[in-house]
């Protein structure tokens, strides 16, 4: 019986790289032995999109593309295919994980500076399937043809309305292919759902898998393990990745979906977070429902949008704050990569960048208020700061260097604080201000005149 | 492996075949990128419809549908008529000097008739459609005059469509070009001009 296997498994292999596949991507990939917790969500990422498709095929078995009949195929789905709102309810909540654990993932390279060389185009590969992730995001919540799948339809078309020359009206229409959202929207955005972008997302996750293993993973030191190699050729610090971190991937993958099974069971729509509630009514073309916002997962950048009194400039900001991750491997030249050996005060920027991204993710979620959206309107600003600071602290810079960029920050933000000037808060502009103020005196004076942003010796070897 | 004579006749061909591939290319993506418009059935739904007003209260407002879009048909009382001046320092636009409107509804009530106040219910910021807000109403509350609130993104317009300073939306609501047929009837999507 053994030897007709390895009898089969040679006879394959002389049509067809088995084993070498196998033995390049798992069983003689060297990875570092010092991976931790943050090295769940590659493979956990990897899970979701299987999910997603897995799901997404037995969905379409059951939903009917059109603006007459989508919404209530949808509930045929949840009331009478039998186990169809399980199969619907994985759909919805994995769409949620998937995003939860990409940020994760693309935190950690933040962390780790996974993005720096030698892996800027690992890192854009990553951040393309980020933007077709939200594309798809995007052209799903369309589906079920409630009120909020078709208000949030209406306004992110009407983003591109805002192009100038001439050009937005025809695009929006032509996007559309109607005069508003209507049935020939659902129908395209069905198209692109299941087939245009899954495709391009599985080509680009493989691109990024082979250029992961043509450079090697980072780990938590950020030390190349390639530099210290044994006699075999084979990295000293490095361990196979099967059967290694396969069975390590495996907990992660029990963990993660017991979590998955708590929210899919108990809390399918986690508290209108992840299925809205106005999306249990039929979309109505006349009427908008008393407040919208898109899925948590698009709400930072929402507020961003929402906070910019000028249709144009809010879009802009809006796809800048998206497409800003794009060029990070070419603002922060830090030579060193791991957070563990920068100074207190990079840990700080980068603790101060995951809150301000998770409040205008709240904002984002939240009815627009005068408070509301000048909070917003700062935390843009500190938003876009990280990236200048990350550029900033990529050498050591003199204090004439510092404070020109100080005083062309202050002149910009005084700027924008001139055109946006409402006399009815001027109160609240100023008292936002202190957080821009303290950001940079924080993280700019902070780094001229203290210690703080000394780095620490990186060490040989992994630790 | 080969002459100089052979190398310029290469590039000549190797551009060429690249020319004429550029050009098939473009001419297949037409009609991949053609079959987006709006069909032909999409643009015959896009025909004017007409309206009846004779029930509509003063202060009141009814919707119709054109093209798939909200048509506010407000009727306005002659104490909101004359508040309109007093807010054209907080707006934007208040003159209309924008092409928000047909030319016969360039004026100071952005109407043929003064009353009848006819607008697209669509938030020029990012097509939300707005709520109608009464004077004072929630969720505005005291220092509200009286118009259109946009829930989405916090734009706000006069009743008169006109949109306020200080808020996302660019421009005022837009007025649909309309005509009356008689006192009690109006054609939205269509006017003297057009037929």
């Amino acid at each position: 019986m053994k030897s007709m296997l390895i009898g089969l498994l040679d006879w394959t292999d002389a049509r067809f790289p088995l084993s070498k596949l196998w033995n390049e991507h798992l069983a003689k990939y060297y990875a570092p032995k010092n991976f931790n917790f943050w090295y769940f969500f590659g493979s956990l990422a990897l899970l979701m999109l299987v999910l997603q498709i897995a799901t997404g095929i037995w969905l379409t078995m059951f939903y009917k593309p059109s603006a007459a009949e989508a919404f209530a195929s949808v509930e045929y789905i949840m009331r009478e295919v039998p186990m169809g709102w399980l199969i619907r309810y994985m759909h919805s909540t994995g769409a949620s994980f998937f995003f939860l654990v990409v940020y994760l993932h693309m935190f950690r390279g933040l962390m780790y500076g996974s993005y720096k060389n030698p892996r800027e185009l690992l890192w854009v590969f990553g951040m393309i399937i980020y933007l077709l992730m939200m594309m798809e995001g995007f052209f799903g919540y369309l589906l079920p043809w409630g009120q909020m799948s078709y208000w949030g339809a209406q306004v992110i078309i009407s983003l591109f309305g805002a192009l100038p020359f001439g050009l937005g009206e025809p695009l929006t229409l032509w996007i559309r292919g109607d005069y508003v959202v209507a049935d020939a929207t659902l129908n395209r955005f069905f198209a692109l759902h299941v087939a245009a972008v899954p495709l391009a997302l599985l080509a680009l996750v493989a691109a990024h898998v082979m250029a992961l293993h043509e450079v090697g993973s980072n780990n938590p030191d950020g030390i190349e393990i390639k530099k210290n190699k044994d006699a075999n050729g084979i990295p000293q610090d490095g361990i196979p990745f099967h059967p290694y971190y396969t069975v390590k991937d495996i907990w992660g993958v029990a963990v993660c979906l017991i979590l998955f099974a708590a929210v899919l069971f108990f809390a399918p729509t986690f508290f209108g977070y992840f299925i809205e509630q106005p999306n249990f009514v039929p979309a109505n073309p006349l009427k908008t429902p008393e407040h919208i916002a898109p899925v948590w997962y698009f709400t930072p950048y929402y507020a961003i949008l929402r906070a910019i009194p000028d249709k144009l400039t809010g879009v802009i900001a809006m796809f800048a704050s998206v497409l800003v991750f794009f060029i990070l491997p070419w603002l922060d030249r830090n030579p060193i990569k791991s957070i563990r050996y920068r100074g207190p005060l990079f840990k700080f920027l980068l603790g101060t960048f995951v809150v301000t991204f998770i409040v205008l993710g709240y904002l984002g979620t939240q009815a627009p208020t005068a408070g509301g959206s000048e909070l917003g309107f700062r935390l843009g600003e500190l938003y876009f700061s990280f990236f200048l600071i990350m550029w900033l602290y990529s050498k050591q810079r003199t204090h004439s260097f510092n404070y020109t960029v100080l005083g062309i920050v202050a002149v910009l933000f005084l700027f924008f604080d001139a055109i946006r000037y409402d006399p009815e808060k001027t109160s609240l502009m100023i008292v936002s201000s202190i957080l821009v103020i303290g950001y940079y005196v924080v993280f700019v004076l902070g780094s001229m005149y203290t210690k703080l942003n000394e780095p620490k010796v990186v060490p040989e070897r992994v630790t | 492996m080969s002459t100089d004579a052979d190398a310029g006749r290469r590039r000549f061909l190797t551009a060429s075949v690249a020319v004429v591939g550029g050009v098939a290319t473009v001419g297949v993506a037409v009609p991949f990128v053609a079959a987006w418009q709006p069909s032909e059935r999409a643009r015959a739904f896009g025909a004017p419809v007409e309206v009846d007003i004779s029930k509509i209260e003063p202060g009141q407002m009814l919707t119709a549908q054109w093209r798939g879009k909200p048509i506010w048909i407000v009727s306005r009382t002659p104490e909101i008529l004359k508040e309109l001046p007093s807010v054209d320092d907080r707006l934007r636009d208040p003159q209309s000097t924008q092409d928000q409107q047909p030319s016969y509804a360039k004026n100071e009530y952005r109407s043929i008739k003064p009353e009848i106040l006819v607008l697209i219910g669509i938030c020029t910021h990012l097509g939300c459609s707005p709520s109608y807000v009464k004077q004072g109403a929630e969720p505005l509350g005291a220092g509200w005059q009286g118009g259109f609130f946009c829930p989405c993104h916090g734009s706000k317009f006069d009743y008169a469509g006109r949109v306020y300073e200080g808020v996302p939306a660019p421009t005022n609501l837009v007025v649909p070009p309309h005509e009356y047929l008689s006192d009690t009837q109006i054609l939205i999507g269509a006017d003297e001009g057009s037929a």
